[in-house]
């Protein structure tokens, strides 16, 4: 008589399922390791075009990448925004989080002093369509561009009030807290090594 | 009497258009309205679409004779998940503009019921030459669908064709609605009234043929 397998054995059952996943994932971890500096470099290439938009008055070919050590202890990569005539006007910092869906990936611009949030850009986000993705419009971005940065960014759902109130978006409450967790998030992140790093290039004599 | 499972060519001719995924079946709607303002990014989706739908189709074909009936859709699924991150990573390292512009509605492929159909229908059944023809004819049932949408509304609504201007603004005002969400379901309406119109005058021609013999 033919032998089953019981249906109770895990293995028995499942087996080629727990194959199948660990095929399928040596194939993704294989098509990242090929594509991902790819897009990583799509994405700054996106970023590096973008910082005059992120601190007005920046020029792109002027800008100074940097790795600092944020207060998490971790490298964070930075940009340092430089007007044409060699006036450091801001910073731009990548920094991502997550969001409803997936992880949000945002570049955020800030002054010279990290006192003002000068733009706000979401470089990837798969947030619900028509819904979450309404954190990509410059209606949205708006409401955090001109922040002081003293207090960490509040998301409100009516008549924001404080300074640091932003106006949440009509049923996408959970991306508009996500966009403002990461910004609050990088900007604690990186407040105090980069104004150390501002006060130091201020007292640096410039060499003519 | 026992039923004959179609061949690789039927499959392959059924779905461009006597089982048109869109027009037929009703499947794949999401991108059939979302992506479809104008052809770029319409056919962006028909080409990812179309590699999920024949690579998971050729995959679960082959191990179509391993599969556990109360497994089987989770095998579907992760096989389908695959290929669809696959796809959206090629897209975000070679067309990457395009890639923005589709955000979510490439990782929104896994939700095709369109793929997961052609999976459970054919691929799970028949070998993998006719699995293979299926996702082929499906896959360009599902191109010509969204290229027939989209063309209507690019044109409509902002007067080009793939960008390229046919219609100039000083005698086309272009119809705004057209490359809005309402525009879609506007002329999904219309095409799918047609199509079935077609269709019916079809049979009833082939009906009156029939009779007449």
């Amino acid at each position: 008589m033919e032998e089953k397998a019981p249906k109770t054995s895990f293995i028995g059952q499942a087996w080629l399922v727990i194959l199948l996943a660990l095929l399928y994932g040596g194939g993704l971890a294989g098509v990242q390791l090929a594509l991902g500096p790819r897009i990583a470099e799509n994405k700054r290439n996106e970023t590096y075009a973008l910082i005059p938009e992120m601190v007005p008055g920046a020029a792109t070919e002027k800008t100074v990448e940097l790795e600092i050590v944020g207060a998490d202890g971790k490298n964070v990569r930075v940009y340092k925004a430089v007007s044409a005539d060699d006036q450091h006007l801001g910073w731009v910092i990548p920094a991502s989080g997550g969001g409803f869906a997936d992880r949000i990936e945002c570049i955020i611009g800030v002054d010279a002093t990290l006192s003002v949030i000068t733009g706000v850009y979401v470089l990837d986000q798969k947030e619900t369509p028509g819904l979450g993705d309404l954190i990509t419009t410059a209606d949205f971005l708006d409401r955090l561009k001109g922040k002081a940065t003293d207090l960490p960014l509040t998301v409100v759902k009516r008549n924001p009030q404080a300074a640091n109130d932003v106006l949440s978006l009509t049923g996408a409450t959970i991306s508009s807290v996500a966009v403002c967790d990461i910004v609050n998030n990088a900007i604690a992140n990186t407040q105090a090594p980069l104004r150390q790093l501002a006060s130091a290039d201020a007292a640096t004599p410039k060499q003519d | 009497m026992a039923h004959e499972s179609p061949t690789a060519l039927e499959r392959f001719i059924n779905g461009i258009l006597p089982e048109n995924p869109i027009y037929r079946q009703l499947l794949g709607l999401c991108p059939f309205l979302a992506v479809t303002n104008a052809m770029a990014p319409a056919m962006t989706m028909a080409a990812a679409t179309g590699f999920v739908l024949i690579a998971a189709n050729v995959m679960v074909s082959a191990i179509r004779g391993l599969l556990k009936p109360h497994l089987r859709i989770l095998v579907f699924t992760l096989t389908i998940a695959t290929f669809v991150t696959i796809a959206d990573k090629v897209l975000a390292a070679y067309l990457y503009d395009m890639s923005k512009q589709l955000g979510p509605y490439i990782p929104l492929i896994i939700c095709n019921c369109l793929i997961i159909s052609r999976c459970e229908i054919c691929a799970s059944k028949q070998s993998i030459k006719v699995a293979f023809a299926d996702g082929v004819g499906m896959s360009l049932g599902f191109a010509l669908a969204l290229a027939s949408i989209a063309t209507v509304r690019e044109i409509l609504g902002s007067g080009s064709w793939f960008g390229v201007e046919l219609l100039s603004p000083e005698f086309w005002p272009a119809w705004g609605i057209m490359v809005l969400p309402p525009g879609a379901f506007l002329v999904m309406g219309v095409l799918l009234g047609a199509a079935e119109w077609y269709g019916n005058r079809k049979k009833a021609a082939a009906a009156a043929q029939t009779s007449e013999a």
